[in-house]
């Protein structure tokens, strides 16, 4: 297939991921921030909610404060921000429309709907706290649309693979982003722990990853930050953990290989991480400091982007 | 201007045959029903995403063509008539272009002026004396024809370039099958469903000889912001080729390649649908991100066939245009079949004479211009804008031609006061393969949806149609 074809439906897929987790991310910010001040804590939610998209140095030039109002409007609406849910779905749909060939007219439908919604009835944004809630079930709905589409009705050829290989590598991303950005209230020799405080802190980071019911299936336990950091880390079963995301990396860069007759940097490189990941423990993670697990992590996965560009969609 | 000649109604009222159940049907049809299902069709339309770009708009980046779900309907005898004289025209063209390039006899015959050629920004040097896979320059065209009575078909004009607009042809029908099945299973309408299979395989018949024997052919595209990027991608998904842009491609010793998450694959024939200036930095204009460096090289090599070939404008071009019936008699000696509007060259000084004497009355249009831009209708216009082309006349006479204000044949349409007449065109498209001449039964049928106006491009407000050419 086109080097073309195979760079968009790997970045269609990354702009619809990334969208859900900013809706997510929205939605898990204004859950925690409407709990009574005692609950929360003095540290600023929307900040946080700024540092886990990556988009706080830029969304300062634009606003001195960061409050609901002004960092609802920046993720999800402006312009001025690439990755605004906005500008995802804009994107989504530019690349749709180059590899219109390359997907089944239930993909192209989802999107091109989306984009039609997003103008028709969120052009001027959101007034209220229920429209903002509607809209961001809208992103949401969008989002499981497009991968249940793609899923259902795509070949299992080179097209589906690279789709898959976007989904996995931001949602590795996203996950990890969120884990650096909380980090500190994972950790268990923090002063408050146990308190009201990190409780609410824990559920928000769980529903951001939409894993809060997962974790009582998995552990049966009540929330305890080391179980939670090695559901979103290590635990395979959880769709949006780092090592289920690597466990399919591989198999769809093995996939591409096989198909190819050939593999490479990246077949390589991602088997490295999954390695490691399935080797690691909590324990030793706490040991060396999940900081520099997580931005570890997170720089190894922006090299496994470069690579796969460099191996097949230049 | 006299009451126009009506597809439906003829010129005095009478219903015409092949009309005659799509008005049963018409009148056991409650008009909201057909509101009703026209907003069907817009809804479905805009779902599939057929949507064409306006440039120079920023609002609405993407439109809609406006559809219209009453059929513009042909009998077989009227098809079959107009089909001979379509393959006819291109076969014209083609050895119209073939002599230009070649030999010249049709200049040394003083049939057409030489300066017209040499001296038109649409002639190509660089295909004098390049050979084409079976002398083929037009492999798919698309012949604006009008009609102003029941009997004459007349060629408004050629499209021998990157005609567009197939891609409303067959998704118009898909349409009205899904919206009106009931009104086609009351005719035996001819279906259009074969023309991508008739596409791919007169472009696979054109295959340079150094090709293997699964020739690859490509659809160049300049890209999503194109007017036509719909069409394009359409075209492609149904051909079941790949869609490439100028940066896919890359020439390696006088052979073109696409870029593929497997390395590099040959390309033998591109269907091109980017203008001849923008397909190769190197030979045209240089400041071209569209084309391919080194691609005009390839294609001078024999390596890989363009469709169409370069410098085929100059078959299409409106001063040629006027030449058409007497290039028809020269290479075929045969009478033309389908009339040309009579046409006043201004570059002749006695026409331009009574081109300005008769400006009131005239349809003016630039020689390089296209789209229905640039061009004025007398009956319609304004005396200062009469007066400001009467200066730009004179200033570049040979710049324009002039043509009689006709009467375009009328089609019951639906408008927000009920069923109306308006005048519509048909574009069919002639494909030209190795050995054939083809046409699918039907084309692109454009409306004016304005009141009274003769302007059926899109980007002026027209409309379309499905065309059924009834198989009697």
């Amino acid at each position: 297939m086109l080097s073309r074809t195979a760079e968009n439906l790997y970045w269609l897929a990354r702009y619809v991921e990334r969208a859900e987790y900013l809706a997510r991310t929205i939605d898990a910010t204004l859950r925690v921030t409407a709990l009574p001040a005692a609950y929360i804590g003095k540290t600023n939610e929307w900040d946080s909610a700024l540092l886990t998209a990556g988009v706080s140095a830029s969304f300062y030039e634009v606003y001195q404060e960061a409050n609901e109002q002004n960092v609802v409007e920046y993720l999800s609406f402006a312009p001025g921000n690439p990755s605004s849910i906005r500008n995802c779905i804009e994107n989504a749909r530019l690349n749709s429309r180059s590899v219109r060939t390359a997907l089944t007219s239930e993909m192209w439908d989802t999107i091109n709907s989306a984009w039609i919604e997003l103008q028709e009835v969120w052009g001027k944004g959101t007034a209220s706290r229920e429209e903002l809630a509607k809209f961001l079930r809208f992103v949401q709905e969008t989002s499981l649309r497009f991968d249940g589409s793609a899923y259902r009705t795509m070949l299992r050829n080179d097209a589906y693979w690279f789709s898959r290989l976007g989904l996995h590598l931001e949602r590795a991303d996203n996950t990890a982003r969120i884990l650096d950005v909380k980090y500190h209230v994972l950790l268990p020799q923090e002063e408050h722990v146990g308190g009201p405080l990190d409780y609410y802190q824990w559920n928000s980071i769980l529903r951001s990853v939409s894993a809060n019911t997962a974790y009582h299936w998995v552990y049966r336990e009540t929330l305890k930050p080391w179980l939670i950091a090695d559901l979103l880390i290590l635990n395979d079963t959880l769709p949006r953990s780092l090592a289920s995301c690597y466990g399919n990396l591989v198999r769809n860069l093995d996939q591409i290989g096989v198909a190819y007759g050939r593999q490479g940097a990246s077949q390589r490189h991602a088997r490295g991480v999954r390695n490691r990941l399935e080797h690691s423990h909590m324990d030793d993670i706490f040991q060396h400091g999940v900081h520099e697990f997580i931005q570890e992590f997170i720089a190894d996965n922006g090299r496994l982007g470069e690579i796969i560009t460099k191996q097949y969609l230049i | 201007m006299a009451v126009a000649f009506d597809e439906m109604n003829g010129s005095g009222g009478e219903l015409r045959q092949a009309y005659q159940e799509l008005s049963r049907w018409l009148k056991e049809t409650p008009p909201d029903t057909l509101e009703y299902r026209r907003q069907e069709a817009e809804l479905l339309f805009r779902r599939i995403g057929i949507t064409f770009a306006v440039y120079g708009e920023a609002e609405a980046q993407e439109r809609l063509i406006p559809f219209d779900v009453i059929p513009r309907i042909m009998s077989g005898k009227e098809w079959t008539l107009l089909e001979k004289g379509l393959k006819q025209r291109v076969r014209a063209l083609n050895m119209f272009l073939r002599d230009i390039y070649h030999g010249r006899d049709i200049l040394r015959a003083n049939i057409i002026p030489e300066d017209l050629i040499f001296q038109n920004p649409v002639f190509r040097p660089e295909m004098n004396g390049q050979d084409v896979p079976h002398d083929v320059y037009v492999h798919i065209a698309g012949i604006d024809i009008i009609r102003t009575d029941a009997e004459n078909f007349i060629v408004l004009e050629d499209n021998a370039r990157t005609p567009s607009g197939v891609s409303y042809m067959l998704e118009n029908r898909e349409i009205m099958m899904r919206l009106f099945p009931d009104l086609f299973a009351r005719h035996r309408v001819a279906p259009v469903e074969k023309y991508p299979d008739e596409l791919l395989s007169a472009l696979r018949s054109v295959a340079p000889l150094s090709a293997s024997a699964e020739p690859t052919v490509a659809l160049m595209t300049p890209g999503v912001y194109n007017s036509a990027y719909y069409e394009h991608s359409f075209l492609a998904d149904k051909l079941g080729i790949e869609l490439v842009e100028g940066r896919d491609l890359v020439i390696k010793n006088d052979e073109v390649f696409m870029r593929t998450t497997e390395g590099l694959k040959r390309v033998d024939v591109i269907y091109r649908r980017v203008d001849d200036d923008f397909l190769d930095p190197l030979t045209f204009r240089p400041d071209s991100a569209l084309g391919v460096p080194g691609l005009m090289s390839a294609y001078a090599a024999g390596n890989v066939t363009l469709a169409n070939a370069v410098g085929t404008g100059i078959a299409d071009d409106k001063a040629i245009y006027s030449y058409m019936p007497e290039v028809v008699k020269f290479y075929l000696g045969e009478e033309p079949i389908l009339k040309n509007v009579q046409t006043w060259r201004c570059r002749e000084p006695q026409d331009l004479a009574y081109v300005l004497d008769n400006l009131g009355d005239l349809v003016v249009k630039e020689v390089h211009g296209s789209g229905g831009y640039g061009m004025l209708i007398g009956p319609a216009a304004t005396k200062a804008t009469i007066e400001a082309f009467r200066d730009k006349l004179k200033r570049e006479p040979e710049g324009f031609i002039a043509q009689p204000t006709l009467a375009l044949s009328t089609c019951p349409t639906c408008t927000a006061s009920g069923l109306a007449p308006r005048h519509v065109d048909l574009r069919p498209f002639v494909l030209t393969g190795s050995n054939h001449v083809t046409i699918v039964p039907g084309g692109l049928t454009r409306v004016a949806l304005k009141e009274g106006s003769l302007v059926v491009n899109s980007s002026q407000g027209g409309g379309t149609k499905d065309t059924w050419i009834l198989d009697e």
